[in-house]
């Protein structure tokens, strides 16, 4: 079942992001910047986590949950830590991604080459 | 001088083809909504190997990230994202593509300034307001309820 639910929930998020996109005219950059920035804000107040309960991958795989799992390790964080987490518990969740996408990035980037 | 800019705008705007929106939206569903069909696949194997689905999902990100750099290199994403828009874009497949688009295209000038610095052209930003929106939301959470 979550399978459907990743497929609509994932693909409900990719059409409103187009959709800001086609009606704003905002170009794909300024629309992923204010996804992630919508999806910090809807982890803040609890709505993205049960996104992400209820539709797993269909969530977290656009970018908004990348804004959500930093303030999830942020939350993480804190209750060891204090207020140092809120500087040290954002990245630590979103580690794994951040270095594969530099590490994977920059292989990619150096194998090939652009298609003329 | 006004008005005959004026003109010329609403020409321009007259002339310019419609943007098909519904198809965009339709497209962007499709293709968006099938690689995260793809993403849940992964976790799910992940989740096989006994993690939580809490646990499987960056380990997920990460093959899902390799995904579209290889794709990417091998030039077959631009097509998802021309079809798709947004579909192809907003996974985190379409931001490995983010990175690894320009950074290839640049290539020319240098490891430094070309690859280095190209491949965060648009994942700069995404990070930077990414972890100042992380920040700023955690903070007032934290100084309202005691907890983060």
């Amino acid at each position: 079942m979550t399978f459907v639910w990743a497929f609509i929930i994932g693909g409900l998020l990719c059409a409103l992001a187009q959709l800001v996109m086609d009606l704003a005219q905002l170009t794909p950059g300024q629309v992923l910047v204010l996804f992630v920035v919508l999806g910090a804000l809807a982890g803040g107040v609890g709505v993205y986590g049960k996104l992400v309960q209820f539709a797993g991958a269909g969530a977290s795989v656009p970018l908004p949950g990348f804004g959500y799992t930093m303030v999830e390790g942020i939350g993480q964080a804190v209750q060891q830590k204090g207020a140092l987490g809120l500087f040290t518990g954002g990245l630590t969740a979103a580690a794994g991604g951040i270095k594969a996408a530099v590490l994977f990035g920059l292989t990619a980037a150096l194998i090939f080459r652009p298609k003329a | 001088m006004d008005s005959e800019k004026e003109q010329y705008q609403q020409l321009t705007r007259q002339l310019m083809p419609k943007r098909p929106i519904a198809r965009n939206l339709m497209l962007a569903f499709l293709v968006g909504g099938l690689i995260c069909v793809v993403g849940q696949v992964v976790q799910w194997f992940f989740m096989q190997q006994g993690m939580s689905s809490k646990a499987a999902s960056s380990p997920t990100s990460v093959v899902m990230i390799g995904i579209g750099a290889l794709l990417t290199g091998l030039g077959w994403y631009d097509r998802v994202v021309k079809w798709g828009g947004m579909g192809g874009s907003l996974p985190i497949t379409g931001f490995a593509n983010a990175m690894v688009a320009p950074a290839m295209e640049f290539k020319t000038e240098g490891l430094i300034m070309g690859i280095g610095a190209r491949l965060f052209t648009i994942a700069g930003p995404v990070l930077v307001y990414g972890m100042a929106a992380a920040f700023v939301v955690s903070a007032i959470r934290y100084l309202l309820t005691g907890v983060a």
